[in-house]
């Protein structure tokens, strides 16, 4: 049995792990950065697109290199070396695995615990969708509307409230690399750091029906200035209609329950005072 | 004809499926009636005068086919029809369209038809790339499309992958381990005649008035609670391939833990019967949770019950927890049969013994256990609570580490090998290793949640899907086909066809899946029959790339029709493989063995001379010479 020219493939797989890594870096994946988070998870994307690459080289330099060195030649009809395994190179490539996933995983965590973090003087903002449209409250100033149009303030941390009317929506701004469902019956929640003035667009991608691809809404991301001046332009408040928050759906559980008077309870009086109570 | 009636089979089946159906539409307008409400409940989910019988006829059918005559005469305490094995074997083409209890017509029953539904779920892809092809709407208008991808979907999940692996496993598992049959040859035959019936009804649902399913094969409510009819097809459907996926399992477990062949225990079992029993093990525990998911949905639209109504106290997230915890293990279900065949072929076509056997055997039993906690992690931002994202977080990307044993090991399998690469079986196993590593690179960043955050619900998704189910899965299967066609036809199919095939399979799905990643990343959502129009040049050439995709398959098609006709004779053992299945005639003779096989040694003994791993009926122990121990290790 010949000895492997360990060097060699090792060489080949950090050649072809650089070359792959380097091709995979040039393009800009996740397009443009718009908010504090982007970087953070651009750079999270990158540590993971390097590792991946060397692996994935890995794995083709050891496929490239039997099938090179091992394939039969016609007429060959004798058997490989009768190899069970090896107790010592099973355990590591089970280690090395386990270290990558493990670190990786701790990375994200931080960069999860960093990209949630809320600011003390961040603007709370409703955001209202249903089929298929998207309207925006702004609780600070009168809890005056805008439908189909958010701004929000260049530098200042913006907490969506996300609610759904009909079925499950979601809000991304590519650009802010943030993601969250519009749960009904739930308010939801995103944290979203806007850097940099510009228009982009909130894409809605949870299926919704039929406008599901044409649901979208324009938000403008502006200075302080420009973001209090159209502000003060809304004249209207939210609709009562839309205001179908958790709070909402939770009392019409328990009016629905006050007057079925306890069915399948015990201790609930007719007034259904303990159910509320309890929840 | 009063004859033909009386007897089971299609003229029974045909008025059983009238009378079922007349007996569902009955029942309930005239329970409706008596209750004094309409007679015809026709609000967009209601329908019940239809949802009922499409539960009933499909039963009436069963019955008329004869798949419950033996158990009601023997429930009845009437003589049965003595077990003779009449029903074994196929001797002629229309014998394949019958109630057959043979697990190798079975295996050949099921492995046709979930190819035909290959075909149905490919045509859906094609005509959903026709529409995606340009921005903007041409063939299809948007709630068509959603129905497109809703069935796509279905069809190639439940119709396709899932059962091929059993038709497959089917056939081969029980010579594998020197078994007759199955252990429920009558169960197993139910099992398959389950299968059409779903396909029937998820087809049809484009029928149904307000068109097919449309809320994606997730049918996440509320959306699916609300839709139109169709998508109470979806809701039933999904029981009757539940239902035989179940019972397969079942009967997969009974066969492989009481009918192993003596001396086969557990640590000389092909890795195929591995991965299969860790396969059953995941559907006996998951899929009922999907039937459960589906029946709740349907009790909402029909009865007006409250499970996911958000305005009646109903929770709307406890869908997605209900629904993933079956099928996030799901892709496991459509995996792990996949890693058997692969490691079947490798070690066979490199003419030595998997690398690691027993570790491999536990890799998949690790999986298993991993796979019942992560399906959280498709709801990392579904709003649910957010304390469960970390540590559903890890176990994701825990699942890396076993898999990538799978794959070292197959390398490993390869060094020192003599490997032979003239077998299209052998070209798609190789094929799959590199494509499946993409896919499980790509499952480790979705495990991470700032990048899923960003990517969920985007193209990127539909990419790694992709690289995993038809880079993955579909590449195993025909792997796995090609490999056991001699076996199961008794025919050689031809290589040169073999090779269109596969190199055009391994093109049309790079170009097809690759670019996926990068629009997905740059903003484009899925599930869209729309988009922006900086993602047209991409879209086009993920089209033409489909196309040329879909229309290879047609190769596959003609080689493997043409060749079961007119092929030239394979022999017994084409392979020189050792395991049990090879020993045996091709096609396996009807009861599989004259005598049980007895197994001396594990599966992979290549490269040792004179180590065997079954001795056939008529040898006896003396002719068998010693195996000499000559385990080499590698050196370190």
């Amino acid at each position: 049995m010949t000895r492997l020219p360990y060097l060699k493939l090792v060489l080949a797989t950090l050649a072809f792990g650089t070359v792959l890594s380097v091709v995979m870096l040039i393009p800009n994946w996740f397009g443009e950065e718009g908010s504090t988070a982007a970087p953070e998870i651009d750079r999270l994307l990158d540590v993971t697109i390097i590792l991946s690459s060397y692996i994935f080289a890995g794995v083709c330099v050891a496929l490239g290199y039997a099938l090179i060195k091992w394939r039969v030649k016609p007429g060959d009809e004798s058997d490989g070396l009768p190899i069970h395994g090896n107790t010592k190179l099973e355990i590591i490539w089970t280690m090395i695995p386990l270290v990558i996933v493990l670190g990786l995983g701790a990375y994200s965590w931080i960069v999860l615990d960093d990209i949630e973090a809320k600011d003390n003087d961040a603007q709370i903002i409703n955001v209202y969708s249903q089929q298929f449209a998207w309207t925006f409250g702004y609780p600070e100033e009168g809890n005056k509307w805008s439908e189909g149009e958010l701004h929000v303030p260049v530098d200042r941390q913006a907490i969506f409230k996300l609610n759904a009317q009909d079925v499950l929506h979601s809000f991304w701004v590519p650009e802010w690399r943030i993601k969250k469902d519009n749960v009904p019956g739930i308010t939801t929640e995103a944290v979203v750091t806007p850097d940099k003035i510009g228009h982009y667009q909130i894409v809605c991608t949870e299926l919704c029906g039929f406008g599901h691809a044409t649901m979208r809404a324009l938000v403008v991301v502006e200075s302080e200035a420009d973001f209090a001046k159209w502000v003060k332009g809304l004249s209207q408040e939210v609709p009562q209609t839309l205001e179908l928050t958790a709070d909402q759906a939770l009392k019409v559980e328990q009016e629905a329950q006050a007057k079925e008077g306890g069915i399948g309870g015990s201790g609930v009086d007719e007034t259904g005072k303990d159910n509320v109570d309890q929840s | 004809m009063a004859m033909a009636i009386r007897q089971p089979g299609w003229y029974r089946g045909a008025i059983g499926t009238l009378l079922g159906a007349a007996f569902g539409f009955f029942l309930v307008i005239g329970l409706r009636a008596l209750m004094g409400l309409d007679i015809y409940q026709t609000e967009q989910t209601g329908y019940p005068h239809i949802v009922v019988p499409l539960i009933t006829a499909p039963f009436g059918f069963l019955f008329g086919l004869g798949a419950f005559d033996y158990w009601f005469r023997w429930a009845a305490g009437k003589p049965t029809i003595p077990e003779d094995h009449s029903g074994h074997g196929a001797t002629k083409w229309q014998d394949y369209f019958k109630f057959n209890t043979d697990h190798k017509v079975i295996g050949t029953q099921y492995v046709v038809t979930t190819m035909f539904f290959f075909l149905i779920g490919g045509l859906l892809a094609l005509m959903m790339r026709a529409e995606l092809a340009q921005p903007g709407s041409q063939i299809v208008a948007a709630n068509t499309f959603n129905g497109l991808f809703s069935t796509h979907a279905v069809i190639m999940i439940f119709l396709f992958v899932i059962p091929v692996f059993a038709g497959l496993a089917n056939y081969v598992l029980p010579l594998m381990i020197g078994a007759p049959d199955m252990a429920f040859p009558r169960l197993n035959a139910l099992s398959f005649w389950l299968l059409p019936i779903a396909g029937v009804i998820f087809i049809s649902s484009f029928l149904a008035p307000g068109g097919a399913f449309d809320a994606g094969w997730t049918g996440y409510a509320p959306l699916s609670t609300g839709a139109p009819l169709g998508q109470s097809f979806f809701n039933i459907g999904v029981q009757f391939a539940g239902a035989s996926s179940i019972a397969t399992a079942l009967n997969f477990l009974v066969t492989i833990i009481t009918m192993r062949a003596p001396g086969m225990n557990l640590w000389r079992m092909p890795l195929l019967v591995w991965a299969n029993m860790s396969t059953s093990l995941l559907v006996v525990g998951a899929t009922p949770f999907i039937a459960g998911a589906q029946f709740m949905v349907l009790l909402d639209r029909v009865l007006g019950m409250n499970f996911f109504e958000f305005l009646e106290g109903g929770d709307v997230l406890s869908y997605q927890h209900i629904f993933w915890f079956y099928s996030h293990p799901a892709v496991y279900i459509m995996m792990l049969p996949g890693f058997g065949i692969v490691s079947e072929i490798i070690s066979t076509h490199a003419r030595k013994p998997v690398f690691g056997y027993r570790l491999m055997a536990l890799a998949l039993i690790g999986i298993v256990v991993l796979s019942y906690s992560v399906w959280a992690h498709h709801m990392f931002v579904a709003g649910m609570f957010d304390w469960l994202r970390v540590p559903i977080m890890i176990t994701t990307m825990l699942i890396a580490v076993p898999t990538g044993i799978k794959i070292f090991s197959w390398l490993g399998t390869l060094f020192y090998g003599k490997i032979h690469v003239y077998s299209t079986a052998m070209l798609f196993a190789l094929a799959f290793i590199v494509t499946f590593t993409i896919g499980g690179i790509s499952g480790v960043m979705l495990g991470m949640i700032p990048i899923d955050i960003h990517v969920s619900d985007t193209y990127f998704i539909v990419a790694h899907i992709h690289f995993v189910l038809f880079g993955g899965s579909v590449f195993t299967i025909f792997a796995g086909i090609y490999h056991w066609f001699p076996k199961m036809t008794g025919r050689m199919y031809d290589e040169k066809l073999g090779r269109v095939h596969f190199w055009g399979t391994v093109i049309g799905t790079w170009g097809t899946f690759v670019p996926m990643h990068w629009i997905g990343m740059d903003g484009m959502p899925r599930r869209v029959a729309d988009y922006a129009s900086q993602y047209g040049d991409w879209n086009l050439f993920i089209s033409v790339f489909a196309f040329i995709l879909g229309s290879v398959q047609l190769v596959f098609f003609y080689n493997m029709i043409v060749s079961w006709r007119f092929g030239p004779k394979a022999g017994d053992n084409p392979w020189r493989s050792n395991t049990i299945e090879w020993q045996v005639s091709s096609p396996p003779p009807v009861f599989n063995f004259d005598e049980i096989p007895r197994v001396v040694g594990g599966p992979y003994e290549f490269g040792t001379p004179g180590a065997r791993h079954a001795i056939m009926g008529g040898e006896t122990p003396a002719d068998i010479p010693e195996p000499k121990p000559t385990t080499v290790t590698a050196p370190s």
